[in-house]
């Protein structure tokens, strides 16, 4: 009994970060594949939404729903912004190109954020409503998880249905599987690919806001994840939202398990783990045909 | 810039600058004067020069790579750490310490490390091979972290006793002059077998496999073992660079595997001009110059505008301060000629 309660609270502690680290990476994902732009500065995204949220509470008193709404929104606009000016001219460029490009914006963020607030960590003040512990019938377990693993949930259905059931849903699975005939076929993929592109950054910038609490939030945010958001993409395939979701949960729970029982060790794992799998399928776990 | 040929059969200005493209130009030797330079006339700076010549041989490695073949990596940093780890490793325990055989040791064992992740990893392309070579170099780090018996883990290895060059020139870290002419030394030794590999018929296939890989694969060239083959030289020379680093400075720690050293050894190669030798000169000593007086003072105010520099360079200046001089240098001659001179495209 006492290891099967060990097992379930493990369980969802896992499974609460790789929630984050799903709404973290599922934009990443679905940008890389429409348009193949290796983005490195996605954590970048994430780290100013988190900062959006914290100022938010912190100095004009907003709660952590409507923070959070803020914080998506702000990111957004500054996503699509940088997408009309730089990103869009280097899509079809190298790779260098488009690595040096997000590079150079990681470090201009990192910059600005440090300029502005400092280089400490922001501590983020969670209402009184989403600490303490809840009582799940097996296991009281942290309230904060359980909120973030409803979140999780409700976001992943959310996009499910998005992409599954309207027409730009349609349109981006269209996209992602062969660009130009998409494109012959009418679909504006400049425009699809801003939209998403925003949405992707905002959802990153929710992210960054509710995994603040365990994962921080620093200036060094976008460079400390990076490798964690790119392998989440690469494990689940590119433009492939239901292999992000269940990418994520799989690295999110090894790491978890890992960092406790293996704490030495246990990134190395899921390193070595990573360059098995991109070499048995480069196409990622649950990715389509081969790029 | 071409040095016009003997008399002979070529009188086409094409095939003049074809055959003529890897004689030496006589502007070659400035860089090796100027390094001279610096040690007589600034004896205070040479701490600074020394880790300027291994970042320029590092970067070196990087062109071979990134700029001859189109390998686009972000795990270099792993040979470096690889070669730096072999010299420390080998003269903490007291097994190896002497210099220049010590560097063979290092670029050994580098080289492996570049054959065995270059065989598997090489037959990827794009994004994963970029995600590949990060998360190698990310596991090589781990590893050292975690065998900290060998490698003292988060904090290194210091003191290393390294022998004297050649049994008397003592390495003393408060006045490094020996280690500013080594390095000078094994940088040129280094720079001629790179100039010699890219000049000759392997480096013109390699050029070729980053130009069009499906037509290399057309006409027959062995392409993935051409590939295997320069990351492991390339990794070689990384690993010396990474072993001397080690040397001169007498420690080693896990900031030689990180992303931070392949992302800035990137930006230098990038800055400079890469796939044109000299890039990683010119690359190295504007970054280096920059970041020396800029980073100390100023930080934060040193990441901005590097990273502002990233974009500038990423949209429209993609061939680096080289490049900016090819191409002003060639409308020069335009103008002065009147018309485009035939010859002057096919150099690169």
């Amino acid at each position: 009994m006492i290891w099967g309660v060990d097992v379930a609270s493990m369980l969802l502690g896992g499974v609460a970060a790789g929630m984050v680290l799903f709404i973290v990476s599922v934009g990443l994902s679905v940008t890389m594949g429409l348009m193949g732009f290796v983005n490195l500065a996605h954590g970048g995204f994430a780290m100013l939404g988190g900062y959006a949220i914290v100022q938010a509470m912190k100095h004009w008193g907003l709660g952590f729903v409507p923070a959070l709404v803020f914080g998506f929104v702000v990111t957004a606009l500054v996503s699509v912004v940088l997408e009309r000016l730089l990103y869009s001219r280097l899509y079809r460029a190298n790779e260098l190109d488009q690595v040096l490009l997000t590079i150079g914006l990681v470090f201009v963020m990192i910059a600005s954020v440090t300029l502005l607030l400092g280089p400490e960590n922001q501590p983020i003040r969670l209402p009184a409503a989403l600490q303490g512990q809840i009582d799940l019938g097996i296991v009281r377990y942290r309230t904060y998880s359980v909120v973030l693993i409803a979140a999780g949930l409700l976001i992943a259905a959310a996009l499910w249905l998005v992409f599954e059931r309207t027409q730009i849903g349609a349109q981006i699975r269209a996209a992602v599987d062969n660009r130009r005939m998409a494109e012959s076929l009418g679909i504006n993929i400049d425009r699809l690919f801003t939209i998403t592109f925003a949405a992707g950054s905002g959802l990153a910038a929710l992210g960054g806001g509710l995994g603040a609490e365990f994962l921080g939030l620093d200036p060094q945010y976008p460079l400390k994840y990076l490798v964690y958001f790119l392998i989440v993409v690469a494990v689940g395939g590119l433009g492939r939202v239901t292999g992000v979701f269940w990418a994520a949960l799989l690295i999110g729970v090894l790491d978890f398990v890992l960092k406790k029982y293996l704490p030495q060790g246990g990134t190395a794992f899921i390193y070595a783990f990573t360059i098995l799998l991109l070499l048995w399928r480069p196409q990622g776990l649950f990715g389509g045909a081969a790029r | 810039m071409i040095s016009p040929p003997p008399s002979g059969p070529l009188d086409r200005p094409a095939a003049h600058a074809l055959a003529g493209r890897h004689w030496l130009r006589a502007w070659e030797p400035i860089p090796w004067i100027l390094a001279l330079g610096l040690f007589v006339l600034f004896p205070k700076h040479l701490a600074f020069g020394t880790e300027l010549l291994v970042t320029i041989l590092f970067a070196l490695s990087l062109d071979l790579v990134l700029g001859y073949a189109g390998i686009v990596t972000l795990g270099h940093a792993a040979f470096f750490g690889a070669g730096a780890y072999t010299v420390g490793i080998l003269a903490k325990r007291g097994l190896w310490t002497e210099p220049i055989t010590g560097l063979i040791l290092a670029a050994a064992v580098a080289a492996a490390v570049g054959l065995g992740s270059g065989v598997v990893l090489l037959r990827t392309r794009g994004l994963t091979l970029l995600m590949l070579t990060l998360c190698t170099m990310a596991l090589l780090e781990e590893a050292a972290n975690l065998a900290h018996d060998y490698t003292g883990g988060f904090d290194g290895l210091d003191s290393l006793p390294i022998a004297p060059l050649l049994g008397r020139f003592e390495f003393n870290p408060l006045y490094p002059t020996t280690q500013y002419l080594y390095v000078l030394a094994v940088l040129f030794v280094c720079f001629l077998f790179v100039r010699t590999l890219v000049y000759s018929p392997f480096g013109q296939s390699l050029t070729g496999i980053r130009e069009n890989i499906l037509r290399m694969r057309a006409v027959g060239a062995p392409v993935r073992q051409r590939l295997v083959l320069c990351y492991t030289l390339s990794a070689a020379i990384a690993g010396v660079a990474g072993g001397i680093w080690a040397q001169a400075n007498a420690y080693v720690n896990l900031g030689t595997l990180a992303l931070d050293r392949a992302a800035t050894v990137l930006i230098i190669l990038v800055l400079g001009g890469f796939g044109r030798l000299y890039g990683a000169f010119i690359g190295a000593v504007a970054y280096m110059a920059l970041s020396h007086f800029l980073s100390k003072v100023y930080p934060t105010g040193w990441q901005l505008g590097l990273g502002l520099l990233l974009v500038v360079i990423a949209l429209f200046a993609n061939n680096g301060i080289l490049g900016l001089v090819e191409t002003c240098s060639r409308a020069l001659r335009r103008r002065g000629a009147g018309a485009p001179a035939p010859g002057a495209s096919a150099g690169q």
